[in-house]
């Protein structure tokens, strides 16, 4: 083993000379390293137990007594003060005739001759050792960590630096959206700098919360004024003497004064390591928190247990009770791990989260949302047992889950109430009705309007009302988001028992909600919901993610809500719209290339054969709607053969889209001998105008070059009939399931009049029609007039829609394939993650 | 069920950065192809890419919870099991799978892959 001390030391100090030479039993000498809160609670454990049986010295690297570390971020928003955090102080190392030795680092362990030298050149004896050295915060080893301003959150000195960079203002970037991150971030806030987070992964603190927790806990935190950039990736830290900048990855630069990296700890195990104790990720212990050497443990974040790493107190704490229970000879006790639990000191955000909420087989999720009042909660269930909980909002309850959670305890006959808290449902458990009946009649139902049970219940028994509707009439209860809707009825029930009959429900989108597609796309709009999470609290989902059937439709709903500013989502798309191609029964694709009108050309031609033998397609069809169907692609040739189409000037036809398919046309005026105007030439530029748009189902439009209507025009969602004295257009035929033919529209004189309706009958339709709803069947739902008011009646309306049209189209038409074949876009999507032999 | 383990054979296929979130990657094994599975929290599952109705490719759908919905006739399976939700019935095999740090394995001598069927010696029978 390694050698650490070295003669030439400086002046070796043996302390507690005396004791050793009055002749009274030596006691043995216990050696701390690190003054921390597992280090310091272990000794307060063991003074408990075995009070003197130990001869104690502990050092510590900080020049300070042991303090509250968990309490810096109250003490850099301003809330508290050091004195106020520290946990023992001078006088409480005196009087338990502890040595302590601050500002004096331990340096070395000499396990041959159970010595340790600090950097101070003092040399101390241990019969026992125990190293709590805790951790270290990480830096990423990006260019420019090292520069002065790139600061850590650990210890007070972190905290008086930022304390005075924040006297001086400016900004600060926060690299991290974990829980210390953004007790960082808010405290910077509080002190009045410029803040923006950066966080690497799609929604803050991802580890303890879930995706919609965290989209609420960045709500709040933007609305308190600190920027937040998810799924953000730093490149690096910008300056030359001292940091003035961070740069993204994605070439984004942020100006900043100071850079706190807020994004993980590191195990401090490197004294450990360099006396030759066995270590992994942190210095590996046992269950009685003995190391490899049987004289020296360790404690606290510095330690592998049963392989894991642990950086919080509670666990912590719970290691210090086994080892001082060691220390002090008793027998038994052993630290099994810990399960924990996490709370977010940001003051005014209450934030909770314990266990596993990653759900799973045979688990069972109870989501309860109230959006109103700005909670989330979300308990994760297996056979009768909790197994998780998160909480946001409303973290009162946090204690009772986690005890729950921690003993096993069987709760199947709480099941039904758990999720309102302790208490609730203890006198009728399992009935909802009673639940409410057992609220004071001062608990505010809905909190958009302010009113409370006893008011309703007033209303309800006073007025004679026996419905949702009478009592929303007379109270304004749940008329407004419609959030407490559910509760409103539980109060009917409970106070009219029988006499209370539900309203018929509408159908609601899918499982995850009880609202309807046309309230959730209203919300949307009116409250201006941007991202799914968003959504899923807004409208009180059941259900952490959504399903396959909600997921596409909000998709589609925010992309039309928000153009140009909402980001797809990917995986919330059906697979045709994800890989641009078709499906096939046998898992393979088929390529539709767009033919613009129904036209083509000897050389496009040429280009598809050419793609055809060299990918060996088997089969060519031309479609019904105009064009030519290659099939049988394979998955992984697509952006080949896409690369191939495009040099030849063809991009997609979006054949597989919730978009817009074809035009169909007829050769029209040019060469017809019926013909009255170019339908062929009005085709190709309303196709122009509205590929690549996203609609709630697919949408086709043909023209007819005269009444003889050659290209179907009749059934189409859109058709143009061309006239003698101009265009007819008609609108919601369908020729698909059930066959509809048009509506006739409005006449009208010139090509400019064909576009303007046709781009505002089209943004009617995207803005209003449910998602899965072709122009026919909404047609017939709102009818024809509804559309004639819109469209024919009000012209402002009309050039409105269009203008709004035309814009969303300037974030829509890139071609898709292009995107793919070219610049690679999604390139996992069409390669084999590993191919095994 | 131990016999079973001992000849399962973990072969690295790449790291869960790989899959995307709520998403699927396949790795062509010479019994067929197996897809991986990522959730919201990151777990990672591997099922035998063949759905037990008529062997579409639950690569291809949509992952929500701990299921995923087959592209072909939507069929929802569960990613642990293998197993149709009802009112549908069947199942598909799947393949144990290890994280380790970031790094993914799967145990490939386990499944014997049977075009939209578990073996019957599957731990979960
Ligand atoms: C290829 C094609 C048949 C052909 O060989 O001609 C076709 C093929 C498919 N049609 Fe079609 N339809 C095709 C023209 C039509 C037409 C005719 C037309 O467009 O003039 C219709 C009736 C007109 C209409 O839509 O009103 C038509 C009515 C349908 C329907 C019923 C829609 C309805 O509203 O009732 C479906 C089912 C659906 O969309 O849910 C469907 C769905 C399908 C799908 C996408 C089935 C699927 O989901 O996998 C087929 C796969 C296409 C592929 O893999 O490329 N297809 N389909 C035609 C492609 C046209 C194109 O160039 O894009
Ligand atoms: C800002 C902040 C907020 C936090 N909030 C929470 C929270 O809300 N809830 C929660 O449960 N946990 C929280 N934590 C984590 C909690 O503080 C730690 O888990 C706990 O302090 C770890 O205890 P420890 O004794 O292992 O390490 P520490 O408390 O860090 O103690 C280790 C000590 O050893 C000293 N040392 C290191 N090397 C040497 C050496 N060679 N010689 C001498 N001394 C040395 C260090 O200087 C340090 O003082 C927070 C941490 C921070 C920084
Ligand atoms: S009619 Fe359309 S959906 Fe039906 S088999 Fe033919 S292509 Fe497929
Ligand atoms: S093949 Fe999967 S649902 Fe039909």
């Amino acid at each position: 083993m390694d050698m650490h001390l070295s003669s030439n030391n400086g002046p070796v100090v043996e302390l507690n000379e005396a004791t050793l030479t009055t002749g009274a039993p030596r006691k043995e000498r216990l050696v701390v390293v690190g003054n921390g809160m597992a280090g310091m609670k272990t000794v307060e454990e063991l003074l408990a137990k075995a009070p003197g049986r130990y001869e104690i010295t502990v050092f510590g690297a900080e020049p300070h007594p042991n303090y509250n570390r968990i309490m810096l971020s109250p003490v850099l928003a301003g809330e508290k003060t050091f004195e106020q955090i520290v946990l023992q102080g001078r006088d409480w190392y005196d009087a338990n005739g502890i040595t302590l030795l601050t500002g004096e680092p331990v340096e070395g362990i000499d396990r041959t001759a159970k010595t340790v030298i600090s950097r101070a050149g003092r040399v101390v004896p241990y019969d026992r050792l125990l190293i709590a050295t805790g951790s270290m915060p990480f830096i990423i080893p990006v260019p420019g960590s090292t520069l002065p301003g790139v600061i850590g959150f650990r210890d007070l000195a972190d905290v008086d630096a930022m304390l005075a960079a924040a006297a001086k203002g400016g900004r600060a970037v926060v690299i991290g959206g974990g829980l210390l991150g953004l007790e960082a971030a808010n405290g910077l806030r509080v002190k009045g700098m410029e803040v923006t987070v950066i966080h690497l992964m799609p929604t803050l603190m991802e580890r303890q919360l879930d995706p919609s927790a965290g989209i609420l806990l960045q709500r709040e935190l933007e609305r308190r004024g600190i920027d937040v950039l998810t799924g953000a990736d730093t490149a690096e830290i910008i300056g030359t003497e001292h940091v003035t900048g961070v740069r993204l990855k994605d070439g984004r630069d942020l100006p900043a004064d100071i850079v706190v990296m807020a994004v993980g700890i590191r195990p401090n195990m490197a004294l450990g390591k360099a006396a030759g104790l066995d270590c992994g990720r942190g210095i590996r212990v046992d269950d009685r928190m003995r190391t490899s050497d049987p004289s020296i443990y360790a404690v606290g974040e510095c330690v592998e247990h049963r392989g894991l790493t642990y950086g919080l107190v509670a666990p912590l704490f719970e290691m210090a009770k086994v080892l001082a229970g060691d220390l002090a000879g008793q027998e038994g006790g052993a630290y099994a791990g810990s399960v924990t639990s996490t709370k977010l000191k940001v003051t005014g955000v209450d934030v909770f989260s314990a266990g596993d909420f990653s759900g799973g087989e045979g688990t069972e999720d109870i989501v309860f949302r109230d959006a109103a009042r700005g909670v989330y909660k979300r308990l994760v269930l297996k056979d009768g047992k909790l197994l998780g909980a998160v909480l946001y909002g409303d973290t009162k309850d946090g204690a009772w889950y986690f005890s729950l959670l921690k003993d096993g305890a069987d709760v199947s006959a709480e099941r039904d109430t758990m999720i309102f808290g302790q208490g609730f449902g203890s006198a009728d458990a399992g009935n909802p009705n009673a639940a409410v009946a057992a609220l004071p009649d001062s608990a505010e139902i809905c909190g958009c309007n302010g009113v409370c049970k006893g008011t309703i219940v007033k209303a309800i028994t006073g007025k004679g009302l026996t419905s949702l509707d009478e009592v929303k009439a007379h109270t304004k209860a749940s008329a407004s988001c419609g959030g407490c809707s559910g509760t409103v009825e539980a109060l009917l029930a409970a106070t009219l028992g029988d006499g209370f009959k539900a309203a018929p429900k509408l159908k609601p989108m899918c499982k995850c909600t009880s609202h309807t597609h046309d309230a959730v796309r209203a919300a949307i709009v009116a409250q201006g919901l941007r991202t799914m999470p968003d959504v899923f609290q807004a409208m009180e989902w059941t259900t952490p993610d959504g399903c396959a059937s909600c997921r596409p439709a909000l998709n589609y709903y925010l992309l039309c809500a928000w153009p140009g500013e909402y980001k797809d989502d990917y995986q919330s798309r059906y697979i045709n719209e994800r890989a641009h191609a078709n499906i096939q029964k046998d898992g393979t694709y088929s390529v539709v290339p767009r033919m613009w009108g129904g036209l083509t050309s000897a050389s496009e031609l040429r280009a598809i054969a050419d793609v055809v033998d060299k990918f060996n397609i088997p089969t060519v069809k031309v479609t019904g709607g105009q064009r030519i169907d290659l099939f049988g692609v394979k998955k992984a040739d697509l952006p080949a053969v896409w690369a191939d189409l495009n040099a030849a000037g063809m991009v997609s036809g979006h054949a597989y889209a919730k978009g817009l398919r074809t035009v169909k046309t007829c050769v029209g005026s040019e060469w017809c001998r019926f013909g009255t105007q170019d339908s062929t030439g009005l085709g190709v530029k309303l196709e122009r105008m509205t590929w690549g748009t996203w609609t709630p189902h697919k949408v086709k439009l043909a023209v007819s070059g005269c009444p003889r209507n050659c290209a179907e025009a009749t059934i189409k969602d859109l058709g143009v009939v061309c006239i003698d004295s101009g265009y007819e257009l008609h609108v919601g035929g369908n020729g698909g399931l059930h066959v509809r033919a048009c509506d006739l529209l409005v006449r009208v004189a010139s090509e400019e009049e064909v576009l303007e309706y046709t781009g505002a009958f089209m943004q009617l339709y995207r803005e209003e029609a449910r998602y899965l709803e072709r122009t026919a069947p909404w047609v017939e739902r709102v009818g024809l007039d509804h559309i004639k008011a819109a469209l024919v009646e009000d012209p402002e309306r009309r050039r409105a829609l269009n203008a709004r049209f035309l814009f969303s189209q300037t974030f829509s038409q890139d071609d898709p394939w292009a995107e793919r074949a070219a610049k690679g876009v999604d390139r996992h999507e069409f390669k084999l993650l590993a191919d095994v032999e | 069920m131990d016999s079973i383990m001992t000849d399962a054979r973990w072969t690295l296929v790449g790291t869960i950065d790989d899959i995307p979130v709520l998403g699927s990657r396949v790795v062509r094994t010479p019994d067929g192809d197996i897809a991986l599975f990522r959730t919201a929290a990151d777990e990672v599952f591997a099922l035998e890419d063949a759905c037990p109705h008529k062997q579409g490719p639950l690569s291809q759908g949509i992952v929500h919870g701990r299921r995923v919905t087959c592209p072909l006739h939507n069929w929802v399976i569960e990613l642990a099991t293998g197993e149709a939700v009802a009112p549908d019935e069947g199942r598909t095999g799947h393949v144990p799978v290890r994280v380790e740090g970031r790094s993914v394995s799967i145990a490939l001598g386990m499944a014997r892959l049977s075009r939209g069927g578990c073996r019957k010696a599957c731990a979960h029978v």
